[in-house]
């Protein structure tokens, strides 16, 4: 007994990890029936695997068993791999243990489809009330939204889970009929706007009636293939930005491609995973986000993909010196926001710092501004005088110069010969 | 002038008190637990006074929001002994000038609280992460801790909220105390652990029958959920420093 479960663990938490996804903020729940779990705004990461990435919930498919054979996916119906199902109580249990012993965060519950859509989603549903319901559990859920299962389970199952989400897979619907001819993008944005339409409309009825039950309070995310199909970084890009602007998504995940079948359509087998590119992209996604930057500054048709070797934020200043140097004491925040080297927080405080006296070097620094590199683009009460206006090419080689990549040294598997 | 305080923070905000009292200018303030008497320098001992303090407090809060109170809370939590001097120097510039003058970054005293609160915050919220309990046979759920800063009183709410259906106790080897969750309140308690016996993990004699399995369990769910084709080993560790290996029970060999 014990062993099987072990065994069913094992494989179904090796088959659910290609799922990126980990995030556990922006849950609402409270813990006020006295039962277990409260949530936490900004989420908790309990622990991180020997790859870097945050352990927050209990990652696992309730079963690898799939009628689809999407090439880029372990579980299709033609790869030859162990398969498992758990049944209801066994997910309920794993979940109440782990998050007694404070391991987890809440559960990720995704599945592959057995039969059809309804009888997967509803077995999916099960569990979610089974936990809420029966054993007054508050915390995390994320749930996977199965793709053409019917609006009132789908509606059902968002008054129990936390995030909904459903992977795009390919970041064009051209790459995902390569590889998963019986999917579209269609099967996706229909389910993602009905959960949509009803997060609005739960919020709407909030504002009128005090007591509307919660529904998906932490929102919609969904996930990209990168690197399995030939997209361009601008393509992705776009794909990612319609989606955050038609479904108000939370997240988009990227993930770059680890080859695991011998398809002759994708990456063969023991191709490094594209981890810098997939860095990039986040870090547009952040820009995107967080920094007001508008995609199309950053890609373009005269910049389809993105540098390689400096960061887009670098990358679009250089390319845009007629907006510098930027008067850090006079500057509004949306401009001091895009200077390469300040953060969010460093711009923050220097607006508010500002108000006290004209800002030093000594100060940026102590701000925690990166100076090395932010000096390029920026003037400030001491910055020495300067004869010259260097070209962006010029201030790229300064920059590279004087930082290492932590990635060139690491990413490829060649060795140094000498 | 050295004030020398004796490490309360009752007696961290008379000092505050005293200085306006007296105005003797240029002080710095330090704990009687590091003060090393100086030839050519004067020192004053500052005896906590709680009505003086409160009076302090309460100035504070009439100058600052609460955010800042609470920066001002963790980097006394802190315990190093110059966060100590920074807040005196902080509360003394804060009654000093209009409202406001908190988002003075520029200011060193104001940047160096928020990178203490900062520091203290990141501690609470490893805690908060990294803390795993261990079920014993009288069904507590216990964990061992001994974090850089006395996080304690900072993580006491986020676990009675959380595990509000079981009793729990979390204890702080380094400054032996801890706390006790009885399904009701919070409280302080002090454990006698035979010689030698403070420890993090409990012996399997003293935890349930089912503890053993569900930390398998968690140790293969760690291994399965890590993707060996993207194993970058400097940022694991940047996440999760060496030094908060000993609580995490996926990092525990047997």
């Amino acid at each position: 007994m014990f062993e099987r479960i072990r065994e069913k663990l094992n494989i179904l938490a090796d088959a659910a990890k290609y799922d990126v996804s980990c995030s556990s903020s922006g849950g609402t729940r409270k813990n006020d029936n006295k039962g277990l779990g409260n949530s936490h705004t900004s989420g908790i990461c309990h622990t991180y695997t020997e790859d870097g990435r945050c352990v927050s919930l209990l990652k696992i498919l309730l079963t690898n068993h799939c009628i689809y054979d999407c090439a880029f996916c372990v579980s299709r119906k033609s790869n030859d791999v162990k398969r498992a199902a758990f049944t209801v109580d066994e997910v309920v249990e794993l979940t109440m243990n782990f998050y007694r012993r404070n391991y987890i965060e809440g559960l990720f519950l995704s599945s592959g489809i057995f039969k059809n859509a309804d009888f997967t989603m509803e077995r999916l549903l099960l569990i979610v009330k089974k936990l809420r319901l029966e054993q007054r559990y508050n915390g995390y859920i994320h749930l996977k939204t199965i793709p053409g299962a019917s609006d009132e389970l789908i509606k059902e199952a968002g008054l129990y889970a936390d995030r909904m989400s459903i992977n795009l897979e390919m970041p064009t619907e051209a790459g995902l009929k390569l590889l998963a001819p019986e999917k579209s993008h269609a099967d996706v944005i229909k389910p993602l706007a009905f959960v949509q339409q009803n997060i609005v409309q739960f919020g709407e009825d909030k504002k009128l009636i005090k007591h509307v039950p919660k529904f998906v309070p932490a929102g919609q995310s969904t996930q990209m293939v990168v690197g399995a199909t030939p997209e361009s970084d601008k393509d992705i890009m776009y794909t990612a930005n319609t989606f955050y602007k038609n479904f108000a998504l939370k997240r988009v995940y990227y993930s770059g491609y680890i080859p695991i079948s011998n398809d002759s359509r994708m990456p063969i087998l023991g191709t490094q995973p594209p981890l810098l590119r997939e860095n990039r992209l986040y870090q547009t996604d952040w820009l995107m986000r967080f920094y007001g930057f508008n995609v199309q500054e950053i890609l373009n048709d005269e910049n389809p993909n993105l540098d390689v070797d400096i960061d887009p934020k670098l990358s679009w200043a250089i390319r845009n010196m007629q907006h510098f140097p930027v008067d850090i004491n006079k500057a509004d925040y949306q401009m001091i926001l895009r200077v390469p080297g300040i953060g969010v927080m460093s711009a923050k405080k220097i607006v508010q710092a500002r108000k006290f006296g004209r800002l030093r070097i000594d100060q940026l620094k102590k701000i925690g501004v990166a100076y090395n590199r932010a000096k390029h683009f920026i003037s400030c009460a001491d910055s020495p005088y300067q004869l010259k206006d260097y070209q962006g090419t010029e201030i790229k080689a300064f920059i590279l110069a004087d930082s290492q990549s932590k990635y060139l040294k690491t990413a490829q598997n060649q060795l140094l010969l000498f | 002038m050295t004030y020398i305080f004796d490490g309360s923070l009752t007696g961290l905000l008379t000092s505050v008190f005293e200085w306006f009292e007296r105005k003797p200018g240029k002080v710095t303030l330090k704990s009687a637990e590091i003060f090393q008497p100086e030839a050519f320098a004067e020192s004053l001992e500052i005896i906590a006074d709680q009505g003086k303090a409160d009076r302090v407090w309460a100035g504070l809060q009439k100058k600052l929001q609460k955010d800042w109170l609470r920066k001002f809370y963790c980097s006394y939590l802190s315990e190093l002994p110059d966060a100590y001097h920074h807040l005196f120097q902080f509360s003394c510039y804060i009654f000093q000038q209009q409202k406001g003058a908190e988002n003075n970054y520029g200011n060193e005293h104001v940047i160096a609280l928020s990178k203490y609160a900062k520091s203290v915050e990141r501690e609470k919220h490893r805690m908060e992460a990294f803390i795993r309990f261990q079920q014993t046979a009288d069904n507590i759920f216990y964990a061992g801790i001994d974090p850089d800063f006395n996080v304690l009183p900072l993580i006491s709410n986020h676990f009675k909220n959380r595990y509000a259906d079981q009793q729990w106790i979390i204890y702080d080897l380094k400054r032996k105390y801890g706390l006790h969750y009885n399904l009701d309140t919070v409280e302080e308690v002090s454990i006698n652990f035979e010689k030698g016996s403070a420890q993090q993990n409990l012996t399997p004699a003293l935890t349930d029958e089912k503890e053993q399995l569900y930390a398998l369990l968690w140790k293969d769910y760690f291994k399965s959920a890590n993707i060996v084709a993207r194993k970058n080993t400097k940022l694991h560790l940047q996440h999760v420093p060496k030094r908060y290996w000993k609580y995490l029970t996926e990092k525990q060999l047997s």
